[in-house]
C-alpha cells in the first residue's frame, strides 16, 4: 500500500481544468518527482493532497486513510508537511522563530508548558542555515526561505515531505548538498513528493516520476524510463520532430 | 541605424532585499522578433515586468523607440504602443470574449476594428464570442490573448511564455500568429522557456541567466554556444 | 388580509430603499476590495446636505436632488477613491477597516458641527398623493422609492454589461493587473465605482429619512442592513443582494407588524437586521484559506520583563502622587482613562498581535459590567467571573463566524453590539430601559478600597498586571503562533494549527480582557447603565488605539488617557464636539495604515534621544554636586518622577 494515494482528482477553476483525472501515487521512503511543464496543475496537485484546494472529483488516500473531506490541519498532524512555491514564510519572525512555531505548533497544547528546545537550531543546522538565525524571514535569500520552509516542515517529523520547487533560488553547490539531504530524509522513511524545474537534480534523486501535462498524468515511472518516453519529449519540450528530440535527449542534461 | 524600439541599459531590479535583476542591457531593433531565452529563476518574467512599468528598476534606463520611459505605468505604456501578454492566461476569465474584444480597445483602437479583426484572424472567436473565455480550452484563450496584439497594432509586442501550459500543436499554430504578426513589421520580444519554437520564428536571441543577459546573436548561434544552459532551462 | 397587504407594501418601501444601498455598497466593495463601513455615514451626510439645500436654502426639490446626487455625493465618492482609499484593498483587511471607520466617525463629527443637533424634517416626495391598491393606500412616496429601486437595477446591469466602464469594473474584479496592460485604469474604474457607491448611498438615505427621521446615528446604521443584504450575494451578486434587501425590508415590516410591542421582545423589532445578517453567515459556506498574501510587519518593540516591570511600578507609584494629591472628579477621569486603556489592551491582544478587528469592544466590557453588577460578589471572585462571562460571550460571537475570514468576522462584531445595544442592555433583566444598576467597589482578600483614590490606584495596578501578562504572551509560544498566523495562514494549516478554534478563543480572551475593565469601571462608578458601554463608543476606541499604536503596551497606554480627554475636551468647548470626531477620525484616515502608531514615534525619539545624548548624560550623572541621598530624594519630588513615568511607559 503506496503512503500516498492520488485517485482521479479533477480540479476545475470556471471552466479552466487544472486537474484532468489525475491519478498517482508515491512511496514510503522513496524520493517521487512530480514535474510538467509549467501550468501544468502540479502545484495545485499539492493544494488538492494538503486540503488547500478541494477537488470536484476524486479522493486522496494517505497512510490508508482515506483524507478527501479532512481539513488542512488535520492532513497535517496525520504527519504531511509541505513547502511552497510562493513563499510562506512568516516574515516578521526571525529564522529561528520559525521553526520554533513549527515546533509549538506540532506539539499543541502540551508545547505551551515546554517551550521548544535546543533542538531548533540542529534542524536549523541540518538544513544548512544555521547561520541565518537570528535575520528576519522576510530578508533572507529565496533559496535560504526554501530550506527554511523545509526545516520548519520536519520540526513537525511528517511522514510525507511535499516539497514545490525546493532548489529554485539555491546556487550549484547547495543544490547539491540539498540532493544529499533529500536522499537522507528518504532513507529515514520518509516519502518525498518533489515539484521541481531542475531537471538534473530529478534525474539524479528520484526513485519515481509522474509527468503531469495540462492536467493530466502523461507518463509514471523511474527516471531511465521517463528520460526516453517519447510522448513525454513531446509534452515537455514543446515539438515532436525525432532527430530534433534525440538532440537534446535529457541526457546530456542529466550529469 | 535608427533607434530600435526598445532599449534596456544596466537595469536592477528586487523584490524587497533579494535582487533579481543584476543589470539587464538588451536591444529589440525595430522590426525584429527578439527571443530571450533561460533557465527558471533567471529573471525573464521580472524584465517583462519592468519593462511593462508593473515592476519599478532600481536603476537603469529604458527607452520605448527612444523615449526615456522609465517610472511610467502600465496603462499609460500600453496606449504607447506597448502590448503586454503576460505569463499566463492572460484574459479576463469571467467576461464573454466579447467583453474582453471590447476592453482591448483601451489601447487606442475602435471597438469594432478590434472585433472585425480578431474574429477574421481567428473565425472559432466568433462562434464563441457569448462564451466566458475561462470556459474556453487554453488554446482558444490564447488565440483571445493574441487578438490583442493582432488588433491594436502595437510598436512593441512583449510575449511572456506564451506556450505555458499548451499542447504542441497548438503552440506551433501560435507561433504562425506570431510570425505573421511579425511579418506586419511589428517589433516582438518573446520570453520562452521552449527554445527551439522560439528560435523558428526569430531574427535574434539573448539568453538570460542569474538576472543578467550572458549572450545575444543569431538564434544558431546562440543555441550552439548557449545550449546547455537553454536546455537546462527547457527540460 | 389588507394588513398583509399594506405591511407588505411598507417592506417592499424599505427593502427598495436598502437595495439601493447596498448595491452601491456591493459596487465599491467588489470593483476596489475595500468595504465601506462608511457607507450608511456617507448616506446620512447627503441626506443632511439634501435637507439643507432644499429646506434651509429653499432650493426646488428637484435642483437640490440633482445637486446631491449628480454632483457632491459622486465627487464626495471620487474624493474618497481618489485620496483615502486608494490601495487599501490589496493591504491587510484590518487597515481598511480601520481607516473606514476613521471616515464613519469623522462623517458623524462633521455633520454634527455642520449641522447641530436640533428637530429637522424633511417632507417625502409628492406628499399629498398616492394609490389605493387593493384597499390599501400606497404613498407616491413609497411607490417611487419602490420604482426608483427597479430603476437602480436595470441602470446598474446596463452600465456593467452594456458599457466598456462597466466591462472594465467587473473586469478590475478579477485581475487589475491585467486591466493596466489593456490600457485601462483601475483607478479611474475605482473612482467611478466609488462616485456611484456615495451616489447610492445618497439617495438611500434621502429616500429613508422622511421615514426613520434625519438622525445622524439611524442613518448611518443603515450600512448594516445594507451589509446584510449584500451578505445574502456574499458581497458579490447584485440580483441575489436585491433579493436579500426586499427579503430584509419585508422581515422588518412583519416585525414591525406582528411582533410584541412590549417585554423583553420589544426590542427585537430593531435588531431585524443583525439576527438576519447572523443567519446568512452562518449558512454561509467555509472560506478557504488562501496562499501568497505574506507579509511581514515590523511591529513596535517588545520590551524585556525587566524593563516593561520597571515601568510598570514607575506608573503605580505616579498613580499613587496622583491619589493623594487629586480632587475626585480628576480621580474619576484617572480611573476611567485606567478602563479605557485596559480595552485597548485588549484590542492590542486582538488587533495588533491577532491582527483582527473587534468593532464593539466596548460591548464586551458592557458585558463584563452587567454580569459584575448582577453577580453582586464585590470581590476577586465576582470580578473574575465577571471577566470569564465576557471572554464565554466573545466566543460565542466569534463561533458563528469560525469558517470564514477577517471582514466577516469585524463586522459581525458590529452586528452584535447593535444588538445588544437595542435588545439585551435595555432588557428588564439587564439595565433596563435608559436604567442603571447599582454595582459595588471592589475588596481585595477583606480589603475594601473606600476611597476612590485606592480604588484609581487598584484600577492602575490591574492595567499594569495585564499589561505585563500580555508581554509575557506575546514573548512566549502564544505570541509567536499569533504573529505566524497573521504572517501566513496557509503555512499554519499545513503545519496543523486548527486555526479556527485558536482565533475563537483569541476573540474569547480579548472579550474577557475588555470585561474586566467594564467590571472595574462598574465599581468605579457605583452605577452604571447601558448608556455606558454604547456600541457607538466602540469605535472611537478603535481609533484611537490604532492611532496612539496598538501593537504596543504603551500605545494602549496613551490610547486610554486620550479616549477619557475626548469627552473633557468636548464639553470644554461643546460647539466643537463635532469637529473633535472628525479630527479624530479624519486622523485615523491619515495614521490608520501604520498598526504602530503614535507610540512608535516616541519609541524612535527615545532611541535618538538616547543615541545623541545618552551617553553625556550618563557621563555627566556622576558629576553632580550632590551627594547620593539628595539626589534619591530629589527624585521623589513629583516632576522628574513624571518624566520617569512617561519615559518608562513609553518603553513599556
Amino acid at each position: 500500500m503506496p503512503l500516498l494515494e492520488v485517485d482521479d482528482v479533477v480540479v476545475r477553476f470556471g471552466g479552466v481544468t487544472a486537474v484532468d483525472h489525475a491519478s498517482f501515487a508515491a512511496e514510503a521512503g522513496r524520493i517521487t518527482g512530480l514535474i510538467g511543464p509549467n501550468g501544468a496543475g502540479k502545484t495545485t496537485c499539492f493544494n488538492v493532497i494538503t486540503g488547500l484546494q478541494r477537488p470536484q472529483h476524486g479522493a486522496v488516500r494517505f497512510a490508508d486513510r482515506r483524507i478527501t473531506r479532512l481539513p488542512v490541519h488535520r492532513r497535517a498532524r496525520r504527519g504531511m508537511g509541505r513547502t511552497f512555491q510562493r513563499l510562506e514564510a512568516f516574515g516578521s519572525l526571525t529564522v529561528r522563530d520559525n521553526v520554533r512555531v513549527a515546533q509549538d505548533i506540532h506539539r499543541g497544547p502540551a508545547g505551551l508548558l515546554r517551550p521548544a528546545g535546543a533542538d531548533v537550531d540542529a534542524l536549523l543546522d541540518r538544513v544548512g542555515i544555521l547561520a541565518y538565525a537570528d535575520e528576519r524571514a522576510d530578508s533572507i535569500p529565496t533559496g535560504t526561505a526554501r530550506l527554511l520552509e523545509l526545516a520548519r516542515c520536519l520540526a513537525g517529523d511528517p511522514k510525507l515531505l511535499l516539497l514545490d520547487e525546493p532548489s529554485s533560488g539555491l546556487d550549484e553547490s547547495e543544490t547539491a548538498a540539498f540532493g544529499a539531504l533529500l536522499a537522507e530524509l528518504a532513507a529515514e522513511g520518509r516519502g518525498i513528493v518533489m515539484v521541481e524545474h531542475d531537471m538534473a537534480l530529478v534525474m539524479t534523486v528520484c526513485d519515481d516520476i509522474h509527468v503531469l501535462d495540462f492536467g493530466r498524468v502523461i507518463a509514471s515511472g523511474p527516471p531511465a524510463l521517463i528520460r526516453t518516453d517519447p510522448e513525454v519529449q513531446r509534452a515537455y519540450l514543446g515539438y515532436a520532430d525525432d532527430d530534433v528530440t534525440q538532440e537534446i535527449d535529457l541526457e546530456q542534461v542529466a550529469p | 541605424m535608427s533607434v530600435p524600439i526598445l532599449e534596456v541599459v544596466g537595469v536592477h531590479a528586487a523584490y524587497g532585499r533579494i535582487e533579481v535583476l543584476r543589470g539587464v542591457d538588451l536591444v529589440v531593433p525595430r522590426g525584429a522578433v527578439v527571443a530571450l531565452l533561460g533557465p527558471n529563476g533567471a529573471g525573464k518574467s521580472t524584465l517583462v515586468k519592468v519593462v511593462s512599468g508593473q515592476h519599478r528598476a532600481t536603476s537603469g534606463d529604458i527607452h520605448l523607440g527612444g523615449v526615456h520611459v522609465q517610472g511610467a505605468s502600465p496603462e499609460e505604456l500600453a496606449r504607447l504602443g506597448l502590448c503586454t501578454i503576460p505569463e499566463g492566461r492572460s484574459v479576463f476569465p469571467n467576461l464573454t470574449v466579447e467583453e474582453n474584444l471590447t476592453l482591448m480597445s483601451y489601447a487606442g483602437v475602435g471597438v469594432d476594428a478590434v472585433l472585425d479583426t480578431a474574429y477574421s484572424y481567428f473565425p472559432r472567436l466568433h462562434q464563441r464570442r457569448h462564451q466566458l473565455a475561462g470556459t474556453m480550452s487554453g488554446g482558444e484563450q490564447q488565440m483571445l490573448a493574441m487578438s490583442r496584439a493582432l488588433a491594436s497594432d502595437p510598436a512593441l509586442l512583449l510575449l511572456d511564455e506564451l506556450s505555458m501550459g499548451l499542447a504542441p500543436l497548438i503552440v506551433d499554430e501560435l507561433y504562425d500568429t506570431v510570425a505573421q504578426i511579425a511579418a506586419s513589421g511589428v517589433s516582438i520580444l518573446c520570453i520562452e522557456q521552449f527554445a527551439r519554437t522560439a528560435l523558428r520564428v526569430s531574427d535574434y536571441a539573448a539568453v538570460m541567466v542569474g538576472g543578467r543577459v550572458v549572450a545575444t546573436g543569431e538564434p544558431t548561434e546562440v543555441l550552439d554556444s548557449m545550449s546547455d544552459v537553454i536546455l537546462g532551462g527547457a527540460a | 388580509m389588507s394588513t398583509l397587504l399594506s405591511f407588505t407594501i411598507l417592506g417592499l418601501f424599505t427593502g427598495a430603499a436598502y437595495a439601493i444601498a447596498a448595491s452601491g455598497l456591493v459596487l465599491t466593495y467588489t470593483t476596489t476590495r475595500v468595504f465601506n463601513i462608511a457607507h450608511g455615514a456617507f448616506g446620512m451626510v447627503m441626506a443632511f446636505t439634501f435637507w439643507d439645500l432644499s429646506q434651509r436654502q429653499g432650493m426646488p426639490t428637484w435642483l437640490s436632488l440633482v445637486l446631491v446626487l449628480g454632483v457632491i455625493a459622486p465627487a464626495t465618492g471620487w474624493f474618497v477613491q481618489r485620496f483615502v482609499t486608494r490601495g487599501l484593498g490589496e493591504g491587510p483587511v484590518s487597515v481598511s477597516l480601520v481607516v473606514t471607520v476613521g471616515l464613519f466617525v469623522g462623517l458623524i463629527g462633521l455633520a454634527q458641527y455642520i449641522w447641530p443637533p436640533e428637530p429637522r424634517t424633511l417632507p417625502p416626495f409628492l406628499p399629498d398623493r398616492g394609490v389605493e391598491i387593493g384597499g390599501t393606500y400606497v404613498t407616491a412616496h413609497q411607490l417611487i422609492t419602490i420604482l426608483l429601486s427597479a430603476v437602480v437595477a436595470a441602470a446598474l446591469y446596463l452600465l456593467l454589461n452594456r458599457t466598456r466602464i462597466g466591462t472594465a469594473m467587473r473586469a478590475s474584479v478579477d485581475n487589475p493587473v491585467l486591466l493596466r496592460l489593456f490600457g485601462g485604469n483601475p483607478d479611474r474604474v475605482a473612482s467611478l465605482a466609488w462616485a456611484i457607491g456615495v451616489s447610492l448611498a445618497a439617495l438611500a438615505g434621502i429616500l429613508l429619512t422622511p421615514v426613520i427621521g434625519l438622525s445622524y446615528y439611524d442613518l448611518t446604521l443603515l450600512v448594516i442592513n445594507a451589509y446584510a443584504a449584500a451578505m445574502l450575494g456574499r458581497l458579490k451578486s447584485l440580483p441575489l443582494t436585491f433579493v436579500g434587501a426586499m427579503g430584509l425590508g419585508i422581515l422588518q415590516s412583519f416585525a414591525v407588524a406582528y411582533l410584541p410591542t412590549d417585554g423583553n421582545l420589544a426590542g427585537l423589532r430593531a435588531v431585524v437586521p443583525a439576527l438576519f445578517l447572523f443567519a446568512v453567515i452562518v449558512v454561509m459556506p467555509q472560506a478557504q484559506l488562501r496562499i501568497g498574501q505574506v507579509k511581514g510587519i515590523v511591529s513596535a518593540p517588545v520590551p524585556s520583563l525587566v524593563r516593561s516591570g520597571v515601568g510598570g511600578a514607575a506608573l503605580l507609584v505616579l498613580v499613587a502622587l496622583l491619589a493623594v494629591g487629586m480632587s475626585n472628579a480628576n480621580l474619576l477621569l484617572v480611573g476611567t482613562a485606567a478602563t479605557y486603556a485596559m480595552v485597548m489592551l485588549s484590542l492590542v491582544l486582538l488587533t495588533g498581535y491577532g491582527g483582527h478587528v473587534s468593532l464593539a469592544q466596548f460591548t464586551f466590557a458592557g458585558v463584563g459590567a452587567l454580569a459584575y453588577a448582577k453577580l453582586d460578589e464585590p470581590n476577586l471572585y465576582g470580578l473574575l467571573l465577571a471577566a470569564l462571562i465576557a471572554g464565554l460571550v466573545g466566543a460565542l460571537v466569534a463561533i458563528p463566524v469560525l469558517r470564514l475570514t477577517g471582514l466577516y468576522l469585524a463586522l459581525s462584531t458590529l452586528a452584535f453590539g447593535v444588538l445588544m445595544d437595542k435588545l439585551v442592555f435595555q432588557a428588564d433583566f439587564a439595565f433596563g430601559f435608559n436604567g442603571t444598576l447599582p454595582a459595588e467597589r471592589l475588596s481585595v482578600l477583606g480589603h475594601r478600597f473606600d476611597s476612590l483614590g485606592g480604588y484609581v490606584l487598584v484600577m492602575a495596578a490591574f492595567f499594569v498586571l495585564m499589561a505585563v501578562g500580555l508581554l509575557v504572551l506575546r514573548r512566549g509560544v502564544l505570541g509567536r503562533v499569533l504573529i505566524a498566523m497573521r504572517d501566513s495562514p496557509a503555512a499554519c494549516g499545513t503545519l496543523g494549527l486548527d486555526m479556527r478554534w485558536f482565533r475563537v478563543a483569541l476573540f474569547g480572551l480579548s472579550a474577557g480582557m475588555a470585561g474586566l475593565a467594564g467590571a472595574l469601571f462598574a465599581g468605579l462608578r457605583g452605577t452604571i447603565g447601558a448608556a455606558d458601554f454604547q456600541l457607538f463608543n466602540s469605535l472611537p476606541l478603535l481609533l484611537l488605539a490604532v492611532v496612539c499604536g496598538v501593537t504596543s503596551v504603551t500605545g494602549a497606554a496613551m490610547g486610554g488617557i486620550g479616549l477619557m480627554l475626548l469627552p473633557v475636551l468636548q464639553s470644554y468647548r461643546p460647539e466643537l464636539a463635532g469637529v473633535v470626531f472628525a479630527v479624530l477620525g479624519f486622523g485615523a484616515v491619515a495614521l490608520g495604515r501604520d498598526p504602530n502608531g503614535l507610540a512608535n514615534q516616541l519609541f524612535r525619539l527615545g532611541h535618538l534621544l538616547d543615541r545623541r545624548f545618552g551617553d553625556r548624560v550618563r557621563s555627566a550623572v556622576p558629576l553632580l554636586p550632590l551627594p547620593a541621598d539628595r539626589v534619591a530624594v530629589d527624585e521623589d519630588s513629583e516632576v522628574p518622577l513624571t518624566e520617569v513615568g512617561a519615559h518608562a511607559a513609553a518603553r513599556g
